[in-house]
């Protein structure tokens, strides 16, 4: 029988090399007649040691990281196959402490199945909650969301089990289920590690909640920016419903849901629900008036489940597993897991999925290692580039929604970005408002102007000029912005603003601090 | 010698054949479109409006809404620089000036011998190994500009 080799296709994997270090292996298992069978999956999510090539032995799953195309002659020669001992060994792969200590739920399979095999998909627990939502009414399956306390985990943290209930309650001969897989806040990649590396799972999701509210089509709207994801979402589609798990007759059960992938065009608003489902009808990518909400008149004004791909992706396992297993996880009002990206200047950036509570600390220093330049960290944002600034002295705030609200912060996506000591807040702070700029979607004042005079105050602050009179400017602009703006884009740039110039006003004082060398 | 005026025609009336009648097709018809010339040539605009039965001002809105359609032709390929938060905090922005030396192009231009278009992107999703950028549809990650320099003289090798 051929031995199994794991070399990730997930698209950070692929950035550091991941398909030249498949291919040699290849080449040198035909060279040496080695009998290799290799398997392309989803990442681990220990983004230091990719690619990350993991062998099937007697022993489990034997990891060696991180690989690059010239090690592989010599990984042959140290008998990798059987778990050879080699300076790339990195032990059982489930044995890495990073790992251990996690609490994957939704991803549970990710990096360990063939992301496009429904065989590996049904022989780790796939489709179980499918099976057992089909059984089920729709008011007892939106129950089943609502008691697990799921919450939206794009970054509104919105029950999912009211959406849906909302849908599920609203009469009309069409209905939509959308998945937001437009994950554009810098510092996450959770969404895109789900859609690489276990598609099912979303698709799986959506089926659920199609079935719960009575929708019968489903869209996912991916950012052009992520093309990997649509290719095996589109892969991925067309094997499930082959499989029989989509289309008109999901599994005898005589309930229809059919699915669509559909690419954004690179604009950051379109991570808005209602913006979003303007694109997704062929228009610009302007923000709805609310009310009515989406889930009364939603995508061609029809009642629309909107989630977050998190969100979608965590409804198989509450199905399988019940409510309460997963209502278990988790804090305060925070129930379950987050899967929480460590991005930026941290030594060991990564995705870390654990129950609510965590705290920063623990997140920067006991996974993150420090630093990645060794220097200490001065700043970190959570939640993308509306989320705040935070400094060392917030550091034990615990992953749970209402902590981070109670300091002024959010949790968001759960993408935390780590700074060291040479960054420069100022510059921070008028970068997210030229951000803010960039990617105003126009329709409302505050977002549109204050954007932009955002910028040019900025500038003045950090230039001397008139200083005190600016500084009350600028204060009086981010108010107007946050009370005045139609969506959460112009309604909170001013929190990572607002954080440097509490937290760092030293950065605003002279010229700017270039960067040490 | 085939007149590319026509070829382009027949491109975006097979596009418009295939998709037009998708619910809500305009951003499926723009892509199939530049997926296939590169960018979406002026005379399309009146084209998919006719098709979909919409003013050309309502098209001509929707394809400068998006940053990532295009209206002229880019280089042979694209480099996309991502300048988002967790790039920054790793040199990002030395790195866009590399780049921009290095190819002699501002964003948003080409450069003279028509290999690079030079874009900026916020955000690649692959933030756990920053600085990253893309060429066309491949991602890479690390990117120091010693790696920038190599990776674009294999792409432009390649070629």
């Amino acid at each position: 029988m051929s031995i199994r080799a794991y070399v990730p296709r997930d698209s950070s994997a692929l950035s550091l090399g991941a398909e030249s270090v498949a291919s040699a292996i290849a080449v040198e298992a035909a060279r040496r007649k080695a009998d290799v069978a290799i398997v392309r999956n989803g990442s681990r999510g220990l983004y230091w040691l990719e690619p990350m090539v993991e062998v099937e032995t007697a022993q489990g799953r034997i990891a060696y990281g991180p690989v690059t195309m010239n090690d592989v002659a010599a990984l042959f020669d140290a008998d990798f196959l059987h778990g050879g001992r080699h300076p790339l060994f990195l032990g059982p792969t489930e044995k890495i402490p990073y790992l251990q200590k996690q609490e994957r739920l939704t991803f549970a399979r990710v990096g360990i199945t063939d992301p496009l095999s429904l065989a590996d998909y049904a022989a780790h627990g796939g489709w179980k909650g499918l099976r057992e939502a089909l059984g089920m009414d729709g008011a007892v399956a939106v129950k089943q969301v609502t008691d697990s306390g799921l919450r939206g985990r794009g970054g509104a943290a919105f029950p999912a089990g009211i959406k849906w209930k909302t849908v599920l309650d609203t009469p009309s001969y069409q209905k939509y289920v959308v998945c937001n897989a437009d994950e554009g806040d810098s510092g996450t990649f959770s969404d895109r590690m789900i859609m690489e590396g276990d598609p099912f799972v979303l698709i799986e999701g959506m089926a659920i909640a199609g079935i719960a509210v009575g929708a019968t089509r489903g869209y996912i709207y991916v950012r052009s920016e992520y093309p990997h994801s649509c290719r095996v979402l589109d892969e991925a589609i067309a094997l499930a419903r082959a499989g029989g798990f989509l289309g008109d007759n999901i599994l005898g059960s005589d309930k229809a849901f059919e699915l669509e992938v559909r690419k954004g065009a690179g604009a950051y608003i379109c991570g808005e629900e209602t913006s979003l489902l303007e694109s997704l009808e062929g228009k610009r990518g302007m923000v709805r008036y609310k009310p009515p909400l989406p889930a009364i008149a939603g995508l061609f004004g029809k009642p629309t489940v909107i989630n977050n791909v998190i969100t979608l992706a965590s409804v198989p396992i509450i199905f399988a597993n019940g409510a309460a297993h997963y209502r278990d996880f988790g804090m305060g009002r925070s129930r379950g897991t987050l899967p929480i990206q460590l991005a930026g200047n941290l030594k060991y950036c990564g995705l870390v999925e654990k129950a609510f509570g965590v705290t920063l600390r623990e997140l920067l220093y006991d996974y993150g290692g420090g630093s990645a330049s060794g220097r200490p960290i001065r700043a970190v944002q959570v939640g993308g580039p509306l989320g705040a600034y935070l400094p060392e002295q917030q550091f034990d705030t615990p992953l749970d929604y209402e902590a981070f609200m109670a300091i002024g912060a959010m949790v968001g996506h759960g993408g935390i970005v780590a700074f060291d000591d040479t960054v420069d807040m100022a510059g921070m702070a008028r970068y997210a408002m030229e951000f803010c700029a960039i990617e105003s979607c126009g329709k409302c004042t505050p977002c549109r102007i204050g954007s932009t005079r955002g910028v040019e105050v900025i500038d003045h602050i950090v230039a001397g000029r008139e200083r005190e009179k600016n500084l009350a400017l600028l204060e009086d602009l981010c108010d107007t912005m946050l009370n005045g703006s139609l969506c959460a884009l112009g309604g909170m740039t001013p929190f990572p603003v607002q954080s440097a110039l509490k937290y760092f006003p030293n950065d605003f004082k002279a010229a700017p601090k270039r960067k040490v060398a | 010698m085939s007149d590319p005026e026509q070829d382009r025609n027949a491109v975006i009336s097979r596009v418009l054949e295939e998709r037009k009648d998708r619910p809500g097709a305009l951003l499926p018809i723009l892509h199939g479109i530049q997926d296939a010339l590169g960018y979406v040539p002026r005379e399309a605009i009146a084209q998919i409006a006719h098709a979909l039965n919409l003013s050309r001002a309502e098209i001509h809105g929707v394809v400068s809404f998006y940053h990532y359609f295009r209206t002229s032709p880019p280089g042979r390929h694209t480099v996309y620089l991502c300048r988002a938060e967790s790039c920054q905090s790793m040199g990002a922005n030395q790195l866009v000036e590399h780049a921009k030396a290095k190819l002699g192009v501002d964003f948003h231009e080409t450069t003279h011998d028509g290999a690079f278009t030079l874009e900026p992107i916020y955000c690649l999703g692959n933030c756990a190994c920053s600085p990253a950028m893309m060429i066309d549809e491949e991602v890479y990650g690390r990117v120091t500009p010693e790696r920038f320099e190599e990776v674009v003289r294999q792409v432009k090798e390649a070629a």
